[in-house]
């Protein structure tokens, strides 16, 4: 209960002191700007209201975007660290690339692939995709590697073959950090679905921040910015239930 | 060939005529190095099918070294090693089970998919292998416990479960690591006399790894005392009364107390 209620107060506190800070005009006042520019909790909840259909619709191009990105990560990640796992000779060799690739920042990347492959959806799930990779693959590598060597000598002694000792030892062992994977993946989906957005596209939550921003229509923004907020948090939610239910042991 | 000091009843034991079949332990002059580092020198030691064997030692001595040798979990530098007759790394690792220091059950598994363990990974069927492993936990103290997840067990019962998958797995050697050493010290003699019991029912060779020599006395048939590395045995010593029913009675005798005594002075004077 305290867990939720503390936030929650927080939350209910911060949007008072900003309804008040705008109704009374204080912050549009000090910015020397018209109100409409800065609207508050109230004005953003009633866009958020009456933009419900044009919202829900881009919200699900986004959210597509973001979980096939996530899925497809997962599925490119965990092969590639169970590979990383077995065979020595690449991890040494794929190991530092994979952190190198990190280094290459959305923002330049997502134009070319725009370029390569138009203005679908393709584009984005492969930025997603791209950025949800590292930590998976990372996590689920420490994972593997963090069977205690004991256990192996326990589980060669009790007759089992490599492909046991992976099913029985191994993948239970690096189911945490898959989940840790994904969580981190769930968080950073939404900013990279939007940066890939922005480098093309014609739908999407982001695709509509970026015509508000020429339209100047703030409360709309922040409206926008209030459903991705809710779908990333949402889905971190479905992730902790599922990894509640699947690694039942902890 | 052989630099044992202390008092050694091993050379007047026969040599293992039937070790070829057999469930005897054979080494003869066994060393072992990691790269530079010498662990062990020179060890010859026997054991005889069924027979309980303790190996004593300061820490770090190579004691754990010399175990995974005998299961082949190992490949020994030069010299000897013959499980059942079998050198090679391989047909020793199939004739042992090894049982850690730490229980190190599964803890995605129950207490009977553990126990099960090895059954399953030699093919048995899933149902198979808990009818066959649970028919065990009745007489091990773990009856009602089958479904129980490791982690809400007691260190004894889980160090019972660990106890159960080494035997369960069919092993006519059993390697046991330190397997009381996390234990308090009531739990520790409760499972002491437990594995006393459990060894009598069902005879296996043992090569018992151990910290504590009064342990060591109680269990084995046999105790070798290891200096300290590179690891070579400085003394050889009896149990005067192995795996007695009443254990208290057995380690307060007067003949144990003196075995413990010249175990202890064997132990200071090999890791001087």
């Amino acid at each position: 209960m305290r867990r939720w209620l503390l936030p929650a107060l927080l939350l209910a506190a911060l949007l008072g002191l900003w309804q008040v800070a705008c109704s009374t005009g204080a912050v549009a006042g000090a910015l020397s700007l018209e109100d409409f520019l800065v609207p508050s909790p109230a004005e953003i909840a009633s866009s958020l209201w009456e933009n419900r259909e044009l919202l829900a619709e881009n919200a699900w191009v986004t959210l597509r975007e973001m979980v096939l990105g996530i899925v497809a990560a997962l599925a490119v990640g965990v092969g590639f660290a169970i590979l990383m796992h077995q065979s020595r000779l690449l991890r040494d060799a794929a190991y530092p690339l994979v952190v190198a690739s990190q280094t290459i920042p959305i923002v330049v990347i997502s134009p070319i692939l725009v370029v390569w492959f138009g203005y679908g959806i393709a584009p984005k799930v492969l930025i997603v995709a791209l950025i949800c990779f590292f930590p998976i693959t990372v996590n689920v590598l420490d994972g593997l590697r963090s069977v205690d060597p004991e256990a192996v000598k326990m589980m060669r002694s009790l007759n089992a073959s490599r492909w046991q000792r992976f099913r029985r030892v191994e993948a239970p062992a690096a189911l945490p950090n898959l989940f840790t994977g994904v969580k981190i993946s769930v968080v950073v989906a939404p900013i990279a679905a939007v940066f890939a957005e922005w480098a093309g596209s014609s739908s999407g939550l982001g695709h509509l921040i970026q015509s508000d921003t020429a339209n100047f229509q703030v409360a709309r923004q922040f409206a926008t910015v209030a459903v991705l907020s809710a779908m990333a948090l949402a889905l971190i939610g479905l992730t902790a239930l599922a990894e509640r239910r699947v690694v039942s042991w902890r | 060939m052989s630099p044992e000091t202390g008092k050694s009843q091993a050379v007047d034991m026969a040599p293992l005529p039937a070790d070829t079949t057999g469930d005897g332990i054979l080494l003869r002059s066994v060393s072992h190095a990691y790269g530079e580092l010498q662990t062990l020198a020179g060890i010859d030691l026997q054991a005889p099918a069924h027979s309980v064997i303790g190996l004593v030692g300061p820490s770090g001595c190579g004691k754990s070294t010399l175990l995974e040798l005998v299961c082949g979990l190992r490949e020994e530098s030069a010299g000897e090693v013959a499980v059942g007759g079998a050198t090679e790394a391989e047909q020793r690792l199939a004739r042992c089970a090894f049982m850690p220091q730490r229980d190190l059950l599964l803890p995605w598994y129950s207490a009977i998919d553990n126990a099960a363990l090895a059954l399953r990974n030699q093919g048995m069927g899933r149902r198979e292998a808990r009818d066959a492993a649970g028919a065990l936990f009745e007489r091990f103290g773990l009856a009602g416990f089958e479904a129980v997840r490791p982690r809400e067990l007691s260190g004894g019962m889980r160090q019972r479960i660990a106890f159960l998958r080494t035997l369960v797995a069919g092993k006519p050697v059993l390697a046991l690591d330190e397997p009381f050493a996390s234990l308090d010290a009531i739990t520790r003699a409760e499972m002491q006399e437990w594995l006393a019991t459990a060894l009598r029912t069902d005879p296996r060779t043992v090569v018992l790894v151990t910290h504590d020599v009064e342990e060591a006395l109680y269990l084995c048939d046999r105790v070798a005392v290891l200096s300290a590395r590179p690891a070579r045995i400085v003394a050889e010593l009896s149990g005067p009364a192995p795996r007695a029913a009443d254990r208290d009675a057995a380690v307060t005798d007067p003949a144990f107390v003196a075995a413990r005594e010249e175990a202890l002075r064997a132990l200071r004077e090999g890791s001087a």
